[in-house]
């Protein structure tokens, strides 16, 4: 019923707006067609310069209300110099919005049909023409210059000290490895990977890199504040993509292509949680490609602690392949040297 | 077909301007005057009419997607009423989501802002600015209609399926679309959209080869290239464009639907979906977006310079004054489309692309923003004394000019690979596209139906309509998609449809509903203007002056209701550049008068 009298209603401001519509064509027509264009003309211009002016007060009253709720400080190096060249972009391109959108409707209102002026016959100035070629080209090699300057800054090898962590992102999970003791990420195949088999990854249990890895999911990721950390990035199925708004970073996750990216948080979950005066604060990981019908959902999270923090947590955990292969666990081995035919029962 | 076959060498006659004399009396069907008609003007008015019901239905599914984004979680029982399971309860589910979203973005960039915009005017515009009886092949132009038609109808079809029709994005980027496990939306829908696709690049070109040759070939005596009024020259490169990069989506495309129903590898590798190991090894999923993009970057110019082209018209026209600086407005046009093939990279620098080959793309893309800031300091200096009448036409022309400065803006942001590391599929990237290409360029053609119906139809459009059409549109865009780019700053990915389980983007609940609040009202005011359309075409004010506007160029001395072959007697002959406005002291000189003995020059 309700929706029945919004239709209703609906129809009736249209009914009404078109007989106002049709109405005022015709007292143009009888108040004389030159002399009501005319004044219709002046109105329009009018308004053109009304917009402009709410136009600019929207700016700042849109600003004001928003400013809060963008992230914040970035929390990685990185983060520092992509702001840095957001706000020079910012500054330059704000200064050049409202110099164009001034004079636009400026002119606009200016210049509308008046009895007392002629249109100056104006077609070419070779000059000025060359003078708003080379000032936007001088400004975008600045532009160009920074912005690569920073690019390359962030997106060049991974210092030597990097810690290595691998993140899959699935339909609509992501899933996490860190490269244990050896520091080297195990092999793994995507025709290995088999959920029943406790092998989520793939990984090749032939590669004794992979003795020592530790597989993590359902919980955070766990990194170290201010040590550099690379990214090994994969997917599963479809195209993901790892993004962390709070360090700015981001990279795709593409089956069959793995990528890299490398930052260094510099503000642990703590210090964020005190900044931002929230102690629910969590850095989180969205994805950023469009995945499937759970995409909004895929959501991880990362904790950023300092070393001790962290060197408890990652020795909480126990590597995957001791897990696969219990009898291999050499704590296990101490205990319980008996069963020894648990790691063939495990393979198949 | 046997008519519309027969009809052909009538028309290649007409051509001969001595037998022009006796054409349009010719006795035409209802069939093969409105439905396989093979003049140029209802061709323009069949993509047109085609588009604008397009436009209903995409924008009515970008409302719909906007009450999940401003409500989500809310029931609407009567979204349950039209669209059955899709909307449980009132419930939008994520597959009806996405499905809107997906279907959304191809309809308004393919079918309104490629066929409706670029199709409408390049046939209504060309033969009749450039002077000649119809296009160089009139019957090929209409199969170019006809298969637009026919990817309509794919398109649509896909829509009644029962998994519903594509929903991985207007990109469709595979694996998504390519594997059927990976929704539902890559079922039969992905297939449908694909061969939509495919007809409708068959119907893009059959049209670009058309606008191409007439324009070159079929000028009337004394127009040079250099006397082309701009929107034939925006239409010119649109059209070479089209002509170069269509294909490359129509191969892209060829090989998604191997990949799906051969069995080959071409994009899939290393894939294991719910579980199920798949056999493909060794193809790029990142080749897809190449090949995509080496269409979808030129499309987004596809879509705008036919725009571009026609403000520069009616900014001239209607500030009775020169459009200034016309062979820069046209070396620009040329820049632009030059440079629209270099920069599809932009798309991708979160992709794993090498960083050095990033840093190319960054440079070219930021090279794109001289041209364009060519084009808006000229349309300014257009402006600056002239005359300007304020005809909905004009309004729609400086909103498009004030938009394109905004997003144009943005666009900076977003082409410099250093800050898209951040800002790359947020809702920044949705505020600007939509700015600078979807809403500009509506407003250009807002802009050329205004201006031009009078010509199309012999009757004004409502003028008290149109400007209400115009001031609640403009406020509305800017209401909508100006507060959208602080979503973006703060790290909103798009195609989020529910925001509430993440602790960074639930801050804008309140900016959410405000924004589709606004964006009914801006549907609404679209549908006042469809109903001002359809009704004008029949009850409009009738034109008495075949020249209403005081306008230079050639489509003005036809008749008011130009029959097929467009002028009655010889076509006429130029003599000067379509733009001497107010010079020596005359409002205006059309480009058929010879220059006079003490002409000035400029």
């Amino acid at each position: 019923m309700q929706t029945f009298f919004i239709v209703v209603i609906l129809a009736l401001g249209f009914l009404i707006t078109f007989q106002i519509a049709k109405a005022s064509e015709y007292v143009g027509i009888m108040r004389g067609e030159e002399k009501s264009r005319k004044q219709t003309n002046k109105v329009n211009a009018f308004l053109l310069l009304i917009f402009l002016i709410g136009g600019m007060i929207g700016v700042y009253y849109c600003n004001e209300r928003l400013k809060g709720k963008i992230l914040g400080a970035p929390a990685s190096d990185h983060g520092v110099n992509i702001d840095t060249m957001l706000y020079i972009t910012i500054a330059i391109t704000g200064v050049v919005f409202f110099i164009t959108q001034i004079i636009l409707f400026w002119f606009s209102f200016k210049y509308q049909e008046s009895d007392k002026r002629k249109a100056y016959y104006y077609p070419h100035n070779n000059k000025l023409e060359l003078i708003w070629t080379v000032i936007p080209a001088i400004t975008l090699t600045v532009l160009v210059g920074f912005g690569i300057f920073y690019w390359f800054k962030i997106t060049g090898e991974a210092p030597k000290n990097a810690m290595v962590v691998e993140i899959t992102g699935s339909q609509f999970k992501w899933e996490y490895r860190y490269p244990g003791k050896d520091k080297i990420l195990g092999k793994k195949y995507f025709k290995q990977i088999d959920d029943a088999a406790n092998n989520q990854l793939g990984q090749l249990w032939d590669d004794p890199a992979n003795h020592d890895d530790i597989y993590v999911t359902g919980e955070p990721m766990h990194l170290v504040v201010n040590r550099p950390v690379k990214l090994v990035i994969g997917a599963k199925d479809v195209i993901h993509d790892v993004g962390l708004p709070h360090f700015r970073m981001k990279m795709d996750a593409v089956p069959g292509t793995p990528t890299t990216m490398w930052f260094t948080p510099t503000k642990t979950t703590k210090q964020m949680r005190e900044e931002t005066n929230n102690p629910a604060f969590m850095f989180e990981i969205s994805c950023d490609q469009m995945c499937g019908r759970g995409h909004f959902g895929m959501r991880g999270e990362i904790i950023v602690e300092n070393q001790e923090e962290y060197d408890a947590w990652i020795l909480s955990k126990k590597p995957k392949y001791l897990t696969v292969f219990p009898d291999k666990d050499p704590a296990k081995q101490k205990a319980d040297t008996t069963k020894p035919a648990a790691a063939t029962v495990a393979r198949n | 077909m046997s008519e519309a076959a027969h009809i052909h060498p009538e028309v290649a006659v007409s051509h001969d301007v001595h037998h022009g004399g006796d054409h349009g009396h010719h006795h035409q069907s209802f069939i093969t005057k409105y439905i396989f008609s093979t003049d140029h003007k209802m061709i323009g008015k069949q993509f047109l009419i085609t588009g604008i019901i397009w436009a209903i239905v995409g924008g009515l599914f970008s409302v719909l997607f906007r009450l999940q984004l401003g409500y989500p979680g809310q029931t609407f029982p009567i979204l349950e009423t039209f669209f059955g399971n899709y909307a449980e309860g009132g419930l939008i589910k994520p597959e009806f989501y996405y499905a809107l979203v997906t279907m959304h973005g191809t309809i308004l960039v393919f079918f309104v802002l490629t066929a409706g915009l670029s199709g409408t005017f390049a046939n209504l515009l060309i033969p009749l600015q450039v002077g000649a009886r119809d296009m160089a092949s009139p019957f090929i132009n209409m199969l170019s209609y006809w298969f637009f038609w026919l990817a309509s109808i794919v398109m649509l079809a896909s829509m009644f399926t029962q998994t519903g029709p594509a929903s991985g994005g207007w990109t469709m980027y595979p694996p998504l679309s390519a594997l059927r496990q990976a929704g539902d939306g890559s079922k039969i829908g992905a297939d449908l959209w694909l061969v939509s696709m495919a007809l409708f690049i068959v119907s893009a070109l059959m049209g670009g080869l058309n606008y191409i040759s007439t324009i070159l070939n079929m000028r009337t005596k004394g127009m040079s290239m250099t006397r082309l009024p701009l929107p034939i020259w925006a239409l010119f490169f649109t059209a070479v464009l089209g002509v170069l990069s269509f294909p490359v989506l129509l191969s892209g495309a060829i090989l998604l639907l191997f990949d799906r129903n051969l069995g080959t590898s071409f994009y899939l590798s290393d894939i294991v979906i719910n579980g199920e190991i798949l056999p493909n090894e060794g193809g790029s999923a990142i080749l897809y977006q190449h090949l995509f993009w080496f269409l979808g970057h030129p499309e987004v110019y596809i879509i705008l310079l036919p725009a571009m082209g026609m403000v520069s018209e009616i900014l001239s026209v209607h500030s009775r004054k020169p459009i200034f600086g016309y062979m820069a407005m046209l070396g620009s046009l040329f820049a632009i489309a030059i440079l629209s093939f270099l920069v599809w990279a932009h798309h991708m620098f979160v992709t794993g692309l090498n960083p050095f080959l990033g840093s190319v793309f960054v440079l070219l893309t930021l090279l794109i923003a001289v041209p364009s800031a060519i084009k808006v300091f000229n349309w300014l200096t257009t402006l600056w004394r002239g005359n300007i009448r304020f005809t909905p036409a004009t309004l729609f022309a400086i909103g498009f000019v004030s938009l394109f400065i905004s997003g144009g803006l943005t666009g900076i942001f977003l082409g410099n690979s250093t800050i898209d590391i951040h800002l790359h599929d947020t809702m920044f990237v949705v505020a600007h596209f939509h700015i600078v290409m979807g809403v500009a360029s509506m407003f250009g053609m807002h802009a050329g139906i205004y201006h031009w119906f009078p010509k199309m139809y012999g009757r004004y459009l409502n003028n008290t309509l149109g400007y209400l059409h115009f001031w609640v549109t403009i406020i509305g865009a800017y209401l909508i998609f100006w507060p959208m780019h602080y979503q973006g700053l703060a790290g909103i990915p798009r195609r989020y449809l529910d925001k509430s389980s993440w602790l960074s983007f639930n801050e804008f609940g309140e900016l959410d509903k405000m924004i589709t609040v606004v964006s009914i009202v801006v549907f609404a005011a679209q549908l006042m203007f469809v109903f001002n359309f359809f009704y004008s075409i029949f009850k409009g004010r009738k034109v008495t002056n075949p020249n209403p506007w005081g306008a230079n160029t050639l489509e003005w001395s036809t008749p008011i209701n130009p029959g097929h072959g467009n002028w009655e007697g010889e076509i006429p002959e130029v003599h000067r550049w379509a733009y001497d406005y107010g010079k020596d002291g005359r409002e205006f000189i059309p480009q058929t008068e010879p220059i006079g003995a003490n002409e000035s020059k400029h």
